[in-house]
């Protein structure tokens, strides 16, 4: 990836990451943890692959992104703000009463592209939208992005089943594999491990990115998938959940909690510092 | 009633998601593992290239038709009522009801008619739980004309619909020449002073039947077909509420939550009088021939007659 370009995007995950504590800060609730482990992917889609416009969010060709794991909204709700589809305002009211930003993403929500958050379901909604891709012969590409412990759920199966038998390679899903979940490491909860074999067991074509927080592995990553056919790819990426926060850096207390000042001043000052040195 | 007509409402369903599938385009069927018995096979043959089979798995038949509606597609999902409102209930909730997506599902074998298969097929709790959905539209439709009516309505209605059909052979009430389908709005069977009796689906043919037997005994009764159980037609139920007194609601599902709680709690707010709910009570069906089984669980113009008797006193 061209080094300047890296420089912005990695400035733009900051940035999305400051949006990720505001966001949980004022509502005093929410998921920092699996949000900030998908800060990077999120800067890479929005910044550097789909094709969606901020001005024109129901575009029928528009690229689709259905967050899965949808309790971390908070980061979906940054990287759409930081693209443009609203105002960045919005972050601080989040899951505040009367406030557009609702806990979990709602589809009529500017740039969210389906209702999500109860797990497993987000991956069939966007085997429909890949489908109907199909059947138009459209030109769109769908993302969807699961986390780890959330294939735990049955449906989730049954959708790579599907995505596999109508060979929806205009699918993508990617598992954000930072290895813990509410009640503990996802090996010791009820693994899904081996997260490959499983997706390769059921048709797709697997890549895994060893660095989640590494702009060229995931540009390479997005790359092999665009050259995929009549298989769905699924992108395992192996991430840090709570990553760019020194304190909730692969703690799983941060999977639904918010700080509180003095951590998200703590924080803040954290992800300020990385801006200047990015700025150098 | 020998020489009428008989159809089950699951191959009007097939047929007319056929008949359809030309005038709109963007029309499609899924369906897990039943297009033989859900009937959807009849459109599968004609169009093979806008069905898709999910195979055994309900809940992401659920979640991809409603892919496929965000993405501007009008999916049916179907398969038997037990598995779409039942099993997949959540999904239909928070990916189809709470987004307000434009897909239709198509439940069949539906209720205690469904026969051999006994408790775990019958479903007599589906319109209990897809009528808490908000936005989502109910209909159960009494006879083929209606059922085929009922599909092009939901077709030209842009948000969820679920739609009842029946396995069994149902009489042809309707005469297709002049009946007339608006979505929300019951239909006067028949006139009557003494009492009404509110039917849905498989038991507006038994209510209608039941009437003329009171009828001889000198028993005014008005009967309502309520096509649509959500949203209900309140003008309607309040009006004969106020003009007869006293109601009887039949339907082929649980007293719990179905029709007659509907129209219980519409009487309750706008003009509260008796509502007296024939269905299948507080337990689980059992196998045996579906006819046998109405009969023993009350669903029948037999037991219709003498509730509505004993509603008068008479």
């Amino acid at each position: 990836m061209d080094e300047t370009i890296k420089k912005q995007l990695q400035k733009t995950a900051v940035n999305i990451r400051m949006g990720v504590l505001t966001g949980t800060f004022h509502a005093k609730s929410g998921h920092p943890g699996g949000s900030l482990s998908i800060a990077d992917l999120l800067t890479y889609l929005y910044f550097a692959k789909l094709n969606v416009d901020p001005k024109n969010p129901d575009m029928p060709d528009r690229d689709r992104l259905v967050l899965s794991k949808g309790h971390t909204a908070p980061a979906l709700y940054a990287a759409l703000a930081e693209r443009g589809f609203f105002d960045k305002k919005e972050l601080e009211s989040l899951r505040h009463i009367g406030a557009m930003l609702q806990g979990h993403p709602c589809i009529h929500t500017p740039g969210v592209d389906m209702s999500s958050g109860s797990l497993g379901q987000g991956i069939s909604a966007a085997c429909g939208m890949a489908l109907a891709g199909k059947l138009d012969a459209a030109p769109y590409r769908v993302y969807t992005i699961l986390g780890d412990g959330e294939i735990e759920e049955g449906q989730v199966w049954e959708a790579a089943m599907f995505a596999a038998h109508y060979g929806l390679d205009n699918l993508t899903a990617i598992v954000d594999n930072n290895g813990l979940q509410i009640d503990g490491k996802i090996t010791d909860v009820c693994s899904p491990e081996p997260i490959d074999e499983k997706f390769r067991a059921f048709g797709w074509h697997v890549i895994v990115v060893d660095d989640a927080h590494d702009f060229d592995k995931i540009e390479a990553a997005f790359n092999e998938a665009e050259t995929i056919v009549d298989k769905p790819v699924a992108i395992i990426q192996k991430s840090v959940k709570g990553k760019g926060v020194s304190f909730m850096e692969n703690q799983v207390s941060w999977h639904g909690a918010a700080p509180n000042a003095e951590q998200y001043e703590q924080g803040m000052n954290e992800l300020r510092a990385a801006l200047a040195e990015l700025e150098g | 009633m020998a020489d009428v007509k008989k159809k089950a409402t699951r191959e009007s369903y097939g047929e007319a998601l056929t008949e359809l599938a030309e005038q709109y385009p963007e029309l499609v069927v899924l369906d897990a593992d039943l297009a033989a018995a859900t009937k959807t096979g009849i459109f599968k043959k004609a169009y093979p290239d806008r069905f898709f089979d999910c195979g055994i798995a309900e809940e992401n038949m659920m979640g991809v038709a409603a892919g496929l509606a965000a993405a501007g597609k009008i999916p049916f999902a179907s398969t038997f009522a037990m598995f779409a409102a039942g099993r997949a209930y959540e999904i239909v909730r928070n990916s189809i009801g709470y987004p307000h997506l434009n897909v239709k599902i198509g439940a069949t074998h539906a209720g205690i008619s469904v026969g051999e298969d006994g408790a775990t097929h019958q479903c007599n709790e589906d319109v209990a739980l897809m009528r808490t959905i908000p936005g989502m539209t109910v209909i159960v439709p009494s006879d083929d004309v209606e059922a085929k009516a009922a599909v092009k309505a939901a077709l030209d209605f842009n948000g969820p619909v679920y739609m009842r059909f029946g396995r069994l052979a149902a009489p042809v009430l309707n005469d297709p020449a002049t009946y007339k389908f608006e979505l929300g709005k019951g239909i006067t069977m028949r006139d009557g002073k003494d009492i009404t009796i509110v039917a849905t689906g498989l038991m507006v043919g038994e209510a209608a039947a039941a009437a003329e037997t009171l009828a001889a005994e000198g028993i005014d009764a008005r009967v309502i077909n309520i096509h649509t159980i959500k949203p209900l037609d309140k003008e309607l139920i309040a009006k004969a509420a106020q003009e007869t007194g006293k109601i009887v609601t039949v339907e082929e599902h649980s007293i719990i939550g179905g029709l007659g709680s509907a129209v219980a709690d519409c009487v309750t707010e706008c003009c509260p009088v008796p509502v007296i709910k024939i269905g299948v009570n507080d337990e689980f069906g059992h196998s045996g021939p579906a006819v046998d089984l109405l009969k023993e669980f009350g669903l029948s113009a037999e037991h219709i007659v003498e509730v509505v008797k004993k509603a008068l006193n008479k």
